[in-house]
């Protein structure tokens, strides 16, 4: 599904993801629950950077995850293969950094206008608040979905990550979030499955 | 090495677990953007481990406190960034004089004054070497991975031990935030380096005594040694002189235990230089950048190497001096608006053309942006 371009063929197996929105998205604990998840259960190499202003809340703010077999030079992104945005703002930044074949996540409760047919639109903000009562927890949703979509992280490990690092009390509105984005995700990848095979 | 032994941890992370593989046990800090969790994580192990934490009115009653703990025997730290390291100045340059040792950990954000506390720079460079008044000589040293911030955390407590001298450690903020797998090592792998205690009975202790290898050995205060320490230039028995010859005996052998020392303190890393007559030099986070660079360079067939100085100061002279001699190019990337290529222009022979790739707007410089300047120049 992940193309790689030329650039990268100096490096093994480089995959990059940003997660971009805004202060208090809880982005940049969705970029070190997938590092850790990828990194020490999954036996890659990750370097996870993170951009952010001085506000707590609003302002940018986005987290890069790099993904290796080998070693990782860099530690940011170059040319994006996959991009969450949750909001519109980043999606319009952050996109024309996306690989030709890079894989597109957005909020579709946030994200209106779409630069490409080819996007996942999923209402992570909406699910999080009717489906786990808040929504604190969107990050996880989308993290979820991520996994369902992409395959680049196994979701029995980012779960295990998320209970040792998520607050105590908040186990189970966690889990709950992350199975939801899960399933979304995957239903929306049968349904584009289905979409594709139909069209030949 | 076990697995459970391999962590995901920031860069600011592995620095505050390397100073306690290292043996500190002091640590007086007042937080400031980016280097706050070095704080924070020391605040929360330091009592756990029988050491102490202070947390002081500012960055000069930080550097202050770390310099007592530091004559009473402890191994003391404090970390900070930009605003708090000016701060210290001063009483860095008492540190430097009475030859207390102790590590200070600049995490750099953008200057001048508060700048840009969230954002990336390398422009305290040259304050690192010169921030205080007078001649002294600074260890100043970097590190570019977190695994890296861990190591190099444990050789400045220890260079500060072995020279009984202050060492800067000059992360950033890329680094310090930046998560990254780390094997943290068994207790028994890491070498610990302690101060030269006096053998000689209290009345015949000397706190600067002339030595050959111009390092003193050092009593705590309250280890029964009864001795003066000031920060007026003073004789070996560390009361005030206006003895020209002693005043000359004290400022050689500051500058002296260093710069004997060089190759055992100066390291750096090459990478391609060989085959290369274009060279790029970069130290830190930028290292990590400037090794993409010289890759994708390299693979368009341009022959690029790579020279790292892992110790800024004392410079890296002869290593730098080597890998420039069939250099025709170089190329010196760093996030400031010119600090480290005076260094290169002092070294460099004269029929190479040096170009410098400077950024400054808060971002990480990108390999494409060193690539251009290689092509651009060459």
């Amino acid at each position: 599904m992940i193309k790689k371009s030329k650039k990268d063929s100096t490096d093994s197996n480089r995959i990059e993801i940003r997660l971009s929105g805004s202060g208090g998205q809880g982005l940049i604990f969705a970029g070190v629950l997938l590092a850790e998840s990828v990194g020490i259960y999954e036996g890659k190499n990750v370097a996870q950077t993170q951009s952010y202003g001085p506000e707590a809340r609003g302002g940018a703010s986005r987290s890069d995850v790099v993904i290796a077999d080998g070693p990782i030079y860099y530690p940011k992104s170059m040319s994006l293969d996959i991009l969450i945005a949750l909001t519109q703002q980043a999606c319009d930044e952050y996109y024309p950094a996306l690989k030709e074949y890079g894989v597109l996540i957005v909020d579709s409760g946030l994200v209106r206008q779409l630069p490409t047919d080819n996007a996942y639109a999923i209402p992570f903000t909406h699910i999080a608040r009717t489906e786990v009562g808040t929504p604190v927890v969107t990050n996880v949703v989308a993290l979820g979905a991520l996994a369902a979509i992409t395959g680049i992280v196994n979701v029995k490990n980012l779960e295990k990550v998320l209970l040792s690092r998520a607050p105590k009390g908040t186990e189970e509105k966690n889990k709950l979030a992350l199975s939801e984005g899960y399933k979304i995700g995957k239903e929306l990848l049968k349904q584009r499955e289905t979409e594709l095979v139909e069209r030949f | 090495m076990s697995e459970n032994n391999v962590r995901l941890f920031q860069g600011n992370e592995a620095c505050s677990f390397g100073a306690l593989a290292a043996g500190v046990n002091f640590f007086g800090g007042y937080p400031i953007t980016p280097s706050t969790e070095i704080a924070e994580i020391l605040a929360r192990e330091l009592p756990k481990r029988g050491g102490h934490f202070i947390q002081m009115e500012d960055e000069i009653g930080s550097i202050a406190a770390v310099i007592g703990a530091s004559v009473a025997g402890a191994k003391a730290m404090t970390a900070t960034s930009g605003p708090g390291f000016s701060l210290m100045q001063e009483n860095l340059g008492y540190a430097f004089m009475i030859e207390a040792p102790c590590v200070v950990v600049n995490v750099q954000r953008g200057g001048p004054s508060t700048g840009l506390p969230t954002k990336v720079a390398q422009a305290d460079t040259m304050q690192a070497k010169w921030g205080s008044h007078g001649d002294y000589n600074p260890i100043v040293l970097t590190a570019s991975s977190v695994e890296d911030a861990y190591y190099k955390t444990i050789r400045a407590v220890n260079l500060s031990e072995k020279y009984r001298n202050p060492v800067i450690l000059l992360l950033d903020e890329v680094l310090g935030h930046m998560r990254e797998k780390i094997h943290i090592p068994e207790e028994d792998e890491i070498k610990i380096v302690n101060r030269l205690k006096p053998t000689v009975p209290p009345e015949w202790y000397q706190p600067f005594e002339i030595t050959p290898t111009h390092i003193s050995p050092m009593a705590g205060y309250g280890e029964g040694y009864r001795f003066h320490m000031t920060g007026l230039t003073h004789d070996p028995w560390g009361f005030p002189t206006a003895k020209s010859s002693e005043i000359k005996e004290k400022m050689d052998k500051l500058m002296l235990k260093i710069s004997q020392n060089v190759d055992d303190i100066s390291t750096y890393k090459e990478e391609f230089i060989e085959d290369s007559h274009i060279i790029v030099i970069a130290y830190g986070i930028t290292a990590r950048v400037a090794q993409q660079a010289v890759r994708i360079a390299r693979h368009k067939r341009f022959k690029v190497g790579l020279f790292q100085p892992e110790t800024l100061w004392p410079f890296p002279d002869k290593g730098l001096k080597k890998a420039l001699e069939n250099a025709n190019l170089a190329i010196v990337a760093e996030l400031n608006q010119g600090q480290m290529i005076r260094e290169v222009q002092r070294l460099a022979p004269k029929k190479t053309k040096i170009v410098g790739a400077f950024r400054y707007d808060g971002e990480l410089i990108t390999p494409d942006e060193i690539v251009n300047k290689i092509k651009e120049a060459n």
